[in-house]
């Protein structure tokens, strides 16, 4: 029946109902954009209020980039924001020892992806949720962070790591956005040229969708799992390096909850927990709209609880109007 | 129920069915999948609303505005799927949603007497209250959901496809429960796909196709064939096929195999072009066998050679080896549901892909299209998820993984479970092809199966598991019925 009927209804209404679904968050961008365009002040769509908005999405949407690729594989990585705050501490240390830059930003990125081996690791072999587990090295990786710095923050020498996020000086203005947003703009085409274009991608998507299932097709369910959370961790990584170029220092408290902003980026971008599902251009979305209430709130002399109360407000009826397109979607 | 419609969206489910059940009755609903039975006892349970028609319990009016309506009123439904709730008790389940109470403290004592009493009602006071339903099999499991429904004291109780995951006794057992329930005055809706035990069952018949009512009769007076043809609009000459095969070379063999607790002791070896059938009860080791020879459980003694491969293999091994397995349980292990037809068909990703990785998806689309056409899954297209398929183009996207994959070795565990007759034929015809080598070489199939007579009609050879040991394969010409089942209950003469 459901053959005949999938049939009849054509496959013009089916797939009209799938581009609206994966262009919705980005409907509710536009929506929350022309919203505070229209009550907020003049400035709000200036092009230096747009760079400024893309510089503030940059961490966390490199990170959510990472988290999609986990939340598609049915997990949860909740240890990214300590992730980002050792790395800003390791990258500072490995400066003050007198090593390059390019050096200092990848013994960051080394820590991160380690401590994500680790994740996995943990996940797969011990058969502990990643729930537990990540809830375990988000204390673990903080207080690794914190003795590591002395619970001080670490003065580096400046370097050019402190431009990758910084506003874009005049005489470059035809660079658009600072190298940091361009990063990450690249690393979100990667993520989609892997999760459409590569047999990776597959295997985490069938992970996230049916384990057993996978397993069954011969997926290496395991190496998958450890694989992406080694993955995720690089994107905390690089979302570390940001952190660090935003601060200059490296600070062994910084970043608190900033998981909980990464993980609502991909869930507001119709990236579902229950696994299989989530997009790389609706996570980049879902972070734009939390900077966008931000700095809309904020430039309107709205209060901080205010932006906590309507981002809150837009996570729940954004994944509930998902819930529903896919209830539409499958009857 | 009299002139039943409901249409969803531009198609129409039931067109106009009339239904009726005596009370102190077994009335058997039959038809494929798609005829309408489950709309129609949606709509007798309130789930649904038709759009036209009337219903009347006991001469009264009856208009349910959802579940509950339809439980108060007396209709107790019993899914294909056990909706129980396993960390509880089976008095919790039983009293779940109906706890009787006292200031907001659960009456421990009246539930209790309230379970008591309903599972004495089904002769089964061997089952204790207290037990935790995680802890139960799964014949006891749907003995407390009939006893729920017994609880809050229903007269019309429907079971869909009640039989599926249940074996030989466990059959019988819930038999006699339904007959002792229709003994007591309560009105029975047995829907199944079985119409054996359609006939031993029930009293009368009722059969649906596209949503009208195609035929109905008196059990004991109506031969198989006829409600076949009813059910089918044609008759089916051949559901059996058997093309000439020639048995080739030895490409699996097993040598005393045993798992952790099952298989206890198992030995045999297949040839190309052949079919060997497993018969034997459930829990009797039939799905660990064929799960320890693909390597998803366990081999602690013994050796499983397929071809020159000797030695326990990890699934994504076997797959290159030229192995495929058919899980039993579609929905929970053999297919991603949310996943596309496509996705489900080339999961293992170890065809068609270029360097590091990389595919093209259109490419695949194609392929999976291929397949969709040859082995004739009624779907839009290599993009329809496969959750919004029938159970019977489900099963036949998940054998189309194994075909994909070009196996060698195909081992199927219930490959025609829960699905409709068309589609039954449709699969035993393929299974005919792979083994007669109609199109390329011929295949070796492993299948077990509880359904008898699928296995005396398409398997060469079959053999018989019970506790946990694998009996010598035989002839399928020497078998019986009767002979399979006394072996299956370890009575039969140990060859």
């Amino acid at each position: 029946m459901t053959g005949i009927l999938a049939h009849r209804q054509g496959p013009l209404v089916r797939s009209g109902f799938r581009i609206v679904g994966k262009l919705g968050p980005l409907i509710g961008l536009l929506l929350v954009f022309a919203l505070f365009s229209l009550i907020g002040p003049e400035s709000f769509s200036s092009p230096y209020n747009l760079q400024t908005m893309a510089r503030q999405t940059a961490i966390v949407g490199t990170a959510a980039l990472g988290m999609t690729l986990v939340i598609i594989a049915g997990g949860i990585d909740l240890s990214v924001g300590s992730m980002i705050a050792l790395v800003t501490v390791v990258i500072a240390a490995t400066l003050q020892a007198g090593f390059d830059s390019w050096v200092a930003g990848l013994a960051g990125i080394l820590v991160g992806m380690l401590a994500g081996f680790f994740n996995g690791v943990f996940i797969t072999r011990l058969k502990v949720v990643p729930f537990i587990v990540t809830l375990g090295t988000l204390l673990i990786l903080r207080g690794i962070a914190k003795g590591f710095a002395h619970e001080q923050k670490i003065d580096a020498p400046l370097t050019w790591l402190k431009d990758i996020l910084a506003a874009l000086p005049p005489e470059r203005s035809w660079q658009l956005l600072p190298p940091g947003v361009w990063l990450m703009i690249l690393l979100a085409i990667g993520v989609v040229i892997l999760l459409h274009y590569m047999r990776l991608g597959k295997h985490i998507i069938a992970v996230g969708s049916n384990e057993q299932t996978a397993r069954l097709c011969g997926v290496p369910v395991e190496r998958v799992k450890i694989i992406v959370y080694t993955t995720s961790a690089a994107f905390a990584g690089v979302a570390g390096v940001l952190q660090f170029s935003r601060l200059t220092v490296g600070d062994p408290t910084v970043a608190t909850g900033v998981e909980l902003d990464v993980i609502a980026a991909v869930v507001i971008g119709g990236g579902s927990l229950s696994g299989g599902e989530g997009s790389v251009l609706g996570t980049i979305v879902g972070a734009l709209i939390m900077t966008v209430i931000r700095s809309g709130c904020s430039q309107m002399g709205l209060p901080n609880w205010v932006q906590e109360i309507v981002t809150g407000g837009i996570i729940v009826v954004a994944v509930a109007l998902d819930r529903w397109r896919h209830r539409r979607q499958d009857s | 129920m009299r002139g039943i419609s409901k249409s969803f969206g531009s198609t129409l489910a039931l067109d106009g069915v009339s239904f009726s059940v005596n009370m102190g009755e077994i009335h058997a609903l039959v038809g494929e999948n798609g005829a309408g039975k489950s709309t129609l006892m949606k709509i007798l349970s309130g789930a649904i609303q038709p759009d036209a028609g009337t219903i009347e319990i006991n001469g009264q009016p009856y208009h349910p505005r959802n579940t509950r309506q339809g439980r108060e009123t007396g209709v107790g439904m019993i899914y294909q799927e056990l909706s129980l709730a396993p960390h509880l008790t089976v008095a919790e389940n039983i009293a779940l949603g109906m706890e009787p109470t006292r200031g907001g403290i659960l009456r421990r004592s009246e539930i209790r007497a309230k379970t008591t009493e309903a599972l004495a009602l089904l002769g089964h006071s061997d089952l204790s209250p207290d037990a935790l339903v995680s802890s139960l099999s799964v014949a006891a499991r749907q003995v407390t959901e009939i006893a729920r429904a017994l609880a809050i004291g229903c007269n019309v109780l429907v079971l869909d496809e009640p039989t599926s995951s249940l074996t030989g006794e466990d059959i019988q057992r819930l038999f006699s429960v339904l007959r002792r329930l229709r003994d007591q005055g309560v009105s029975v809706i047995y829907i199944s796909h079985f119409l054996e035990e359609v006939t031993e069952v029930s009293d009368r018949f009722t059969v649906l196709r596209d949503g009208r009512v195609a035929g109905a009769g008196e059990s004991k007076s109506a031969s198989l064939d006829d409600i076949v043809h009813m059910m089918i609009g044609r008759s089916v000459d051949q559901l059996y096929p058997q093309s000439h095969r020639t048995p080739g070379e030895c490409v699996l063999e097993v040598k005393d195999l045993a798992g952790r607790t099952r298989p206890a002791e198992a030995g045999f070896t297949l040839y190309r072009g052949e079919i060997l059938g497993i018969a034997g009860l459930l829990g009797a080791g039939r799905t660990e066998l064929l799960r320890a020879i693909f390597g998803l459980e366990p081999i602690i003694r013994g050796t499983v050679s397929i071809g020159v491969y000797i030695g326990p293999s990890s699934p994504s091994r076997r797959w290159l080896q030229g192995v495929g397995f058919l899980s039993e349980d579609r929905a929970g292990e053999g297919l991603a549901a949310g996943l596309t037809v496509s996705d489900n068909i080339m999961m293992g990703m170890r065809k068609d892909v270029k360097f590091l990785g990389f595919f093209s998806p259109a490419r695949h689309d194609n392929v999976a299209t291929r397949w969709i056409e040859q082995i004739g899954i009624r779907s839009t297209g290599p993009s329809q998820r496969v959750r919004s398929l029938s159970g019977g183009n489900q099963q036949k996207a998940a054998l189309a993984r194994l075909l994909y994959e070009d196996v060698d070795v195909l081992l199927l565990d219930e490959p025609t479970r829960g699905i409709d007759v068309a589609s039954k034929s449709h699969i035993y015809k393929l299974l005919d092809d792979l083994a007669a080598g109609t199109h390329g070489p011929p295949k070796a199939i492993l299948m077990v199966s509880s359904y008898l007579p699928e296995l005396l009609g398409i398997c060469d050879r079959i053999a018989v598991m019970s506790r946990g040991v694998l009996g010598r394969p035989r002839r399928s010409t020497e078998w019986t019925p009767q002979a399979l089942m006394l072996e299956a209950t370890g009575q039969g003469i140990r060859a």
